[in-house]
């Protein structure tokens, strides 16, 4: 006998790590999305019942990827026009069982077509991100739901839906061909990029489950990188990722409130994992295919490489910027590249960069909150403080919030703006 | 699968092509037709007369039909054409819709196939 909290502890924990390997196994077989969740599900089950009995077997992946297999072929059976596919059922759920326990070394992973799948451009983007969360990172809905602050139903909803554009709209699941695959593998990491900020920047009171989804992303991400070691771009996000996790224990004061850039004791900053982030982006640099994440890397190596705010080397950080608006001309790419001006060459030079952004970044809390701290920096108070107040309006995140009031209400003693 | 790939265009946006511009394009659309026609992709498909030909028919919950002018959504970009597209998967008809001449917004639907 196994202890019944033993056996729910590892089957979390195998489900968390192989829910994605299993489900993309089935699905490819199959080509249906819900029947090889369903029997991934029925598998889960089957372990309950079996495992507290029978001790955990040595290789749970690869028992529960037999008893999905099983269970599936039972299914079938009851359906004569799937006798096609159940004989590849049969036939390839013996290799797939013994290729279960092995990670990385295998030349092919289920998991990687499945995550273009997720991520296909003609789903919506809270569709990509549901579904990889759900699918990949074998998160369960309520998880989901919990982590993006949207009632379960929704998720739900959007995941049946989802999977019957899928379903209906024959969306392949396959990993792209060469000439498709620097826009496709674009979209895959900009979903887990998402994903990565919003645990990132969460900051409400049950912050730390959605905080999880930050070190959810980067596994996904390292995941991705197993699968395909030679792309830049996936090393240059990876790299992005744990930068800014290394930099995460000085983010938050002890009252939770948010501490930007300028002001974190760097002292707390993991400077091991930021040096070896910074040599897994030289890695990525070395390939010689710049993109914007390495970019967006490189950035944040040059602050963490820095002793302190004033010590940053801004004529470096200008230069990557510039980098990354060639790439990526967005007004978003303009504004942090002012601010760092504004660092370089001072506030008055900076506003007149800012100032044409007004129309584009309008409905961006950011942009207000910027422009306030350069209004404020060239003597203009006023101005500073409507600015704060606009970015207070267009903000919902607490310690955003709750750090915009308190400049607002003492406006006019100056603190400079950063990157958190 | 078949797919309806919904072809339209802003009229204005082909107005402002020169008579010469125009007609390479509608000569590159043929031959890009031709070329996915001869290889089954697509099975059918035409184009449409302008849009001040169009009329709506609207019926009501009673059957009545009521009869007027103009396309059934009136807007910038009008239904210009459409083919219906015989291709394995999505990834397949949205290559084909990215690869279409002329500057127009292409919409692809599976549809219904009831055996």
């Amino acid at each position: 006998m196994t202890d019944r909290s033993v056996v729910d502890e590892r089957l979390a924990e195998v489900l968390r790590d192989e829910r994605g390997r299993l489900t993309g196994a089935l699905v490819r077989i199959l080509g249906d999305w819900d029947a090889a969740e369903e029997l991934v599900q029925d598998a889960a089950m089957a372990a309950i019942g079996h495992w507290p009995k029978d001790g955990i077997p040595e290789n749970p992946g690869a028992w529960l990827m037999t008893t999905a297999r099983r269970k599936g072929v039972d299914r079938l059976r009851r359906q004569a026009r799937y006798r096609e596919r159940m004989e590849q059922l049969t036939r390839e759920a013996t290799q797939m069982s013994a290729r279960v326990p092995t990670d990385g070394a295998m030349g092919a992973d289920d998991r990687l077509p499945l995550l273009f799948t997720c991520c296909h451009p003609a789903l919506n983007r809270e569709a990509q991100i549901a579904l990889t969360l759900r699918t990949i990172g074998g998160l369960e809905t309520p998880a989901v739901a919990r982590a993006f602050l949207v009632p379960e139903a929704t998720i739900a909803q959007r995941l049946v839906r989802a999977k019957r554009k899928i379903r209906d709209a024959a969306i392949p699941y396959r990993v792209p061909d060469a000439s498709e695959l620097p826009g496709r593998l674009q979209e895959v990491l900009r979903v887990l990029y998402l994903i990565f900020n919003e645990g990132y920047l969460a900051s409400t009171g049950d912050a730390s489950e959605r905080r999880d989804l930050a070190r959810d992303a980067e596994w996904l991400t390292s995941l991705v990188l197993r699968l395909m070691p030679d792309e830049a771009e996936v090393i240059g996000l990876l790299a992005l990722m744990r930068l800014h996790l290394a930099r995460s224990d000085a983010r938050f004061g002890a009252d939770g409130s948010l501490v930007l850039m300028p002001d974190q004791d760097r002292a707390l900053w993991d400077h091991s994992a930021i040096a070896e982030a910074t040599q897994l982006l030289a890695r990525a640099e070395r390939m010689n295919r710049p993109g914007s994440f390495q970019l967006q890397a490189a950035i944040v190596a040059v602050h963490a490489a820095s002793p302190s705010w004033t010590a940053t080397d801004w004529a470096a950080i200008v230069e990557l910027y510039d980098a990354l608006q060639r790439l990526e001309p967005t007004p978003v790419v303009a504004l942090n590249r002012a601010l760092a001006i504004a660092e370089r060459d001072g506030p008055v030079v900076a506003l007149a960069e800012v100032e044409p952004l007004a129309d584009r970044l309008a409905g961006y809390h950011l942009f207000h909150a910027a422009r306030a701290e350069l209004l404020r920096r060239v003597g203009r108070p006023g101005d500073a403080r409507a600015a704060d107040e606009r970015a207070l309006d267009l903000t919902a995140n607490p310690a955003e919030r709750r750090l915009l009031a308190a400049r607002i209400a003492q406006a006019g003693s100056g603190r400079s703006e950063g990157p958190t | 699968m078949k797919y309806m790939m919904l072809i339209a265009g802003s009229e204005e946006a082909w107005d402002t092509l020169g008579p010469d511009e125009s007609q390479q394009m509608m000569e590159r659309i043929g031959g890009w037709w031709g070329e996915h026609s001869a290889a089954g992709r697509i099975i059918e498909g035409h184009q449409l007369q302008g849009v001040a030909t169009a009329t709506t028919v609207r019926r009501n919950g009673d059957g009545e039909a009521t009869v007027t002018d103009g396309p059934f959504m009136e807007g910038k970009e009008v239904v210009g054409g459409y083919g219906i597209l015989d291709v394995p998967d999505l990834d397949a008809a949205i290559a084909i819709a990215s690869s279409w001449p002329g500057p127009d917004v292409l919409e692809i639907r599976p549809t219904v196939e009831r055996d």
